[in-house]
């Protein structure tokens, strides 16, 4: 009657079924590492390192017709590295102020049935496509924009890193605003009864005591929106640049990694050419960074976390 | 987009009231009357008898009330008070006010879409007409402008109907084969350039040069207007055709096709590789260092930028394993893996908010682990998970860039035959369609966008919908 | 010929609302200028809630209507004019837990004289920082650390900075929630006695939930009922001859 409880076939096979799956994760990550790895390493036969680091040329197709080899020196990647932190500083600059704030007002400000109201109106700006932003920016925003620059005299271009950057911005400002708002409220209640007690007023209250406080959590967020940015396609895609330019002017047209990779991938070219391996190679620059960008900023969050709770 | 968790608890700006006493009411309890409780020798300030200090001090100014000379830091941090509550609500009717002004500009460019024009016509139904059906929509036009003359000129005259006449005379043919012999005026769906010219988009106040359509065309488009031969209908084209070269003919059929097949292979792979995931790590696996590196590497996934997810579709599913390019299945396995760990994460929350009491009740009455987390957790945990579940299709439905990676590019046409057939999806339509010139095009991307983000919608209301029915809240 | 002592602050009619629900019924009590005032009660008597109707703090907590009068030297503190920002450095408050901020230990006491605008000159702030640790009894403890964050200090030397932080903006008034009730005996013994030094120069209105306590420290005691002020008198007279059968069942330990 006590006899031990065997474990039926049925659960044993159930067991192994659950640590497959969860090894299946696994192999996603190594196998994304793996694959994008392999190809750009064949692409660096082809492309020395350096070149690809730090030269300042950056036309694939003119390596194409040139040589197979591509080592024309075509595929200097610096101009497509300063394009995408060009369009995501300016992603950044709209967005981290918008988002902040925002996140301020209604963690400290707005009464329960404005939070109720503006909160899911954010996940609703949160959940539009990137594509809808993209064309928004392409068809409509970018075209506004070099009317008002002629208006004004400041030449701007149809395609302007601005006009891509500001509509990323755009889009990032539910992100910021949510992870700030999380981060906000973790900071407890007797920090602000406290500075409240002394005769702090409201604002005071959040800038000296609150925001000093969440700073850590507000850094990881800032972290991941801009690693966001950087890995953001459509919208440059559509509304930016198509052509590698070394430029700092917010207003002239830049190129972007994923842009680029998108060119790259979705030309009639076989794969395995020089093109697609550029592809991986900007692919694998790209996860990386954002990689190291991810986890410095859960690294920082989670410490912040553990102070509080 | 990933949605990374920082506090589980929300801890409110304002101070909580302390627990409330368990009052009976007012004036509950005895019937003690409540005393004057000023000690007999203390002297309350309005019970002295000399007037004095009190009513002397009530000369002295409150320092409790500043007046504004009196106390310009005080009036300062008022002024930055006001101010910074002002940035907030800034801050917030800008981002409003952006979203504002994009759908607006989405909506007004896209609702004509959903409209077609037609232009009634006599058509005779000829026997000859099987070989060209088209031949009777140019005779018709011939007859009813006979002062055009020249091939350029009846040309024009022809493209003002648009090319999908022919299927519509040979369905019409083929439904009720009594029209032989007979004339009928029928209703032909007009050319895309006609349309845009009902619609208004056309007019001559742009000079000629800069026109699809050259002055005589609005000439007589003007002219069959006058005869009423012209009206605006149910686009229903666009809900019942694929891609296509012309506008007029144009339609999201197919690509909602795609998406519908790539979601469903997507949801088949990620939801049971998710969920199990999950079970295991939250249930079963020990708590060592290698689970933490788990949950790390999870966490990095989700906040992976989706291209990079492209890539790797585009290596290992076609590249490695060779399945076909822009089928709806490799679309669904690389959308799998991007969705995984967004409902390994709802899923483990989900788990997560189960009082342990309830497993611990299972296993006391002599349930396996196993049966207590089959038979208990995962149920309880499901409004949870299809939640997530729900969230994650919601992802994958809005993603472009990891398909156009995959090779989802092509014209499409036909609605996919199976998940092996090439295929594309709205999202990516929406990509294509923006890079024509057409204005028709221009009108259908807008409209499709609206559809878009009618589906998301619906799909993020069902989330919602659900996560308040099913509820449940642990006491 | 009895000393008159006069009245720092003075409750005339209070009665507090959360919402519909009434938490204080018409409260009348003077509160004595440089002596301790401790308010005892079982729990959710209300005594909390009346120690914040005295600072105005219940007005960060929502549906929170304050009805009656609160007078500080004779001024209604609730009147429209008042600022409740300039009231709270007039009036300072100590909490239950230990709250310093996560900064250090001078930047903890130097918060309210740098918002207040109450020196002019580094100098002088490092007077106004040094001062109020003193007084509070921890100076020598952290005179060579103030640059170290207030949280690495312990429980007991926290309240102690916290009590710092509330005198740097020089109150009149220090209204202290349960300070002990997280400290061990032997800080809790070090800070009753610092009330025992600070009363000189302030007047103190502390509420406790040892009665013991208020019966070391206070001179005069209030019990609270269920939102009522059943007695108040000196706190000798209350507990060794309470007027009220509530209060001595209190005191007695019939319930709590």
């Amino acid at each position: 009657m006590f006899s031990p409880h065997h474990k039926s076939h049925f659960e044993k096979l159930l067991h192994i079924l659950l640590i497959f799956s969860t090894g299946i994760s696994i192999l996603i990550t190594v196998s994304i590492i793996a694959s994008v790895l392999f190809e750009a390493l064949k692409f660096f036969k082809l492309v020395p390192l350096a070149d690809f680091l730090f030269g300042f040329k950056w036309s694939p197709q003119i390596a194409l017709t040139a040589d197979q080899g591509g080592s024309s020196g075509a595929f200097g990647a610096v101009p497509v590295f300063l394009g995408t932190l060009l369009i995501t500083t300016i992603a950044l600059i709209v967005a981290v102020p918008a988002g902040l704030f925002s996140a301020i007002y209604i963690s400290e400000y707005a009464s329960s049935r404005m939070r109720g109201i503006i909160k899911p109106a954010l996940e609703i700006l949160a959940g539009i496509p990137s594509v809808v932003y993209g064309y928004f920016a392409a068809v409509a925003f970018a075209p506004f924009l070099k009317h008002m620059g002629e208006r004004i005299g400041i030449p701007i271009a149809a395609e302007s890193a601005f006009a891509a950057g500001f509509v990323m911005g755009i889009m990032i400002i539910p992100f910021i605003m949510s992870l700030s708002d999380d981060v906000m409220n973790a900071v407890p209640a007797s920090l602000r009864a406290a500075s409240l007690g002394l005769g702090a007023t409201h604002s005071e209250t959040v800038v000296k005591v609150v925001i000093p406080a969440a700073l850590p959590g507000i850094m990881g967020a800032v972290l991941l929106a801009i690693s966001r940015g950087l890995g953001e396609t459509m919208i440059v895609v559509m509304a930016a640049g198509l052509t590698a330019n070394l430029t700092l002017n917010p207003f002239s047209s830049v190129t972007t990694v994923t842009a680029q990779m998108v060119t790259l991938l979705t030309g009639d070219q076989e794969f395995g050419s020089s093109k697609t391996l550029a592809a991986f190679a900007l692919g694998l620059s790209l996860f990386l960074t954002t990689l190291a960008l991810n986890v410095i900023a859960l690294m920082i969050v989670k410490k912040y976390r553990e102070q509080y709770e | 987009m990933s949605k990374v968790k920082f506090s589980k608890s929300r801890k409110s700006a304002h101070l909580s009231p302390p627990p409330f006493f368990k009052g009976e009411g007012q004036g509950g309890g005895g019937q003690i009357p409540v005393d004057n409780l000023s000690s007999p020798h203390l002297a309350s300030p309005l019970s002295r008898g000399e007037g004095s200090r009190w009513r002397g001090a009530r000369k002295i100014k409150n320092p409790l009330i500043a007046k504004r000379k009196a106390a310009p830091l005080l009036a300062r941090r008022k002024r930055r008070e006001n101010r910074f509550r002002f940035y907030g609500i800034l801050a917030i009717a800008f981002a409003f006010g952006f979203l504002g002004i994009l759908l607006c500009n989405i909506i007004s460019s896209g609702y004509s879409a959903f409209a077609e024009t037609r232009i009634r016509l006599p058509i005779t139904f000829s026997a000859g007409m099987t070989e060209d059906y088209f031949g009777a929509v140019r005779e018709s036009l011939k007859n009813h402008f006979p002062e055009v003359h020249g091939k350029p000129e009846l040309f024009r005259l022809y493209a003002l109907i648009s090319r999908d006449a022919e299927m519509q005379l040979k369905d019409m043919l083929a439904a009720n084969p009594g029209l032989l012999g007979k004339t009928e005026e029928v209703w032909l769906k007009a050319s895309s350039d006609a349309d845009m010219y009902f619609k208004g988009r056309i007019t001559k106040n742009t000079a000629e040069a800069y026109r699809k359509l050259s002055d005589h065309q609005l000439d007589w488009l003007e002219f069959l207007a006058s005869e009423k031969r012209m009206k605006k209908t149910f686009n229903s084209t666009f809900f019942s055709a694929g891609d296509s070269r012309e506008p007029e003919r144009a339609g999201i059929l197919s690509s909602m096709a795609g998406s519908l097949l790539t979601i469903l292979c997507c949801m088949l792979t990620a939801f049971p590789l998710g969920v199990m995931t999950a079970v295991y790590l939250e249930e079963f696996a020990a708590k060592n260092w290698i689970t933490a590196i788990l949950e790390v590497n999870i966490n990095n996934l989700a906040a992976v930028p989706s291209i990079i997810f492209g890539l790797l579709g585009l290596a290992v599913y076609i590249g490695f394993f060779g399945l076909p390019r822009s089928s709806s299945l490799v679309g669904g396995l690389t959308l799998a893996l991007l969705i995984l760990p967004i409902i390994v994460i709802a899923t483990r929350n989900s788990l997560r908010s189960i009082p342990p009491s309830i497993k611990d009740a299972a296993i006391a009455l002599g349930a396996s682990k196993m049966q207590s987390v089959l038979h208990h957790s995962i149920p309880l945990a499901m409004p949870g998970i299809i939640t997530g579940t729900i969230l994650g299709i919601a992802r994958a439905m809005g993603e472009t860039a990891p398909l156009l990676m995959i090779g989802m590019v092509a014209f499409i046409a036909d609605v996919p035959r199976n998940i092996l057939s090439p295929a594309t999806a709205l999202p990516v339509q929406i990509f294509l369609w923006s890079d024509s010139p057409e204005a028709g095009f221009a009108e259908r991307t807008s409209a499709a966008i609206m559809m878009l983000i009618l589906f998301l919608a619906i799909i993020n209301g069902a989330a919602i919908f659900l996560r308040k029915k099913f509820e449940v809240k642990w006491s | 010929m009895t000393v008159m002592s006069e009245t720092r602050m003075q409750a005339k009619n209070l009665n507090l609302f959360y919402g519909t629900k009434q938490a204080l019924f018409d409260i009348n009590m003077d509160i004595e200028r440089n002596k301790v005032t401790a308010m005892i009660g079982p729990s959710g008597c209300g005594k909390s809630s009346f120690l914040r109707c005295l600072n105005r703090m219940n007005d960060t907590i929502l549906n929170c209507v304050v009805k009656g009068q609160v007078l500080l030297d004779g001024y209604d503190i609730y009147a429209k004019a008042v600022d409740p920002v300039l009231l709270r450095a007039k009036i300072g408050m100590v909490f239950q837990k230990p709250n310093p901020f996560p900064k250090s230990i001078y930047d903890n006491v130097a918060y309210g004289p740098r918002i207040h605008g109450l020196t002019r000159n580094k100098g002088e702030l490092d007077g106004v920082v040094k001062d109020s640790l003193k007084k509070a009894g921890l100076w020598r403890e952290v005179k060579d650390r103030l640059k170290d964050s207030g949280t690495s200090l312990s429980g007991g030397q926290q309240q102690r900075l916290c009590i710092a932080r509330a005198i740097a903006v020089n109150p009149e008034v220090i209204l202290m929630d349960e300070p002990c009730s997280a400290l061990d005996p032997i800080a809790t013994a070090i800070i009753e006695e610092l009330i025992g030094n600070l009363k000189a120069n302030y007047t103190i209105v502390i509420v406790t939930h040892s009665m013991q306590q208020a019966a070391r420290i206070s001179e005069r005691t209030a019990f609270f009922h269920l939102g009522k002020l059943l007695e108040y008198g000196d706190t000798r007279d209350i507990f060794n001859r309470p007027k009220h059968e509530k209060t001595e069942g209190y005191i007695n330990g019939r319930f709590g």
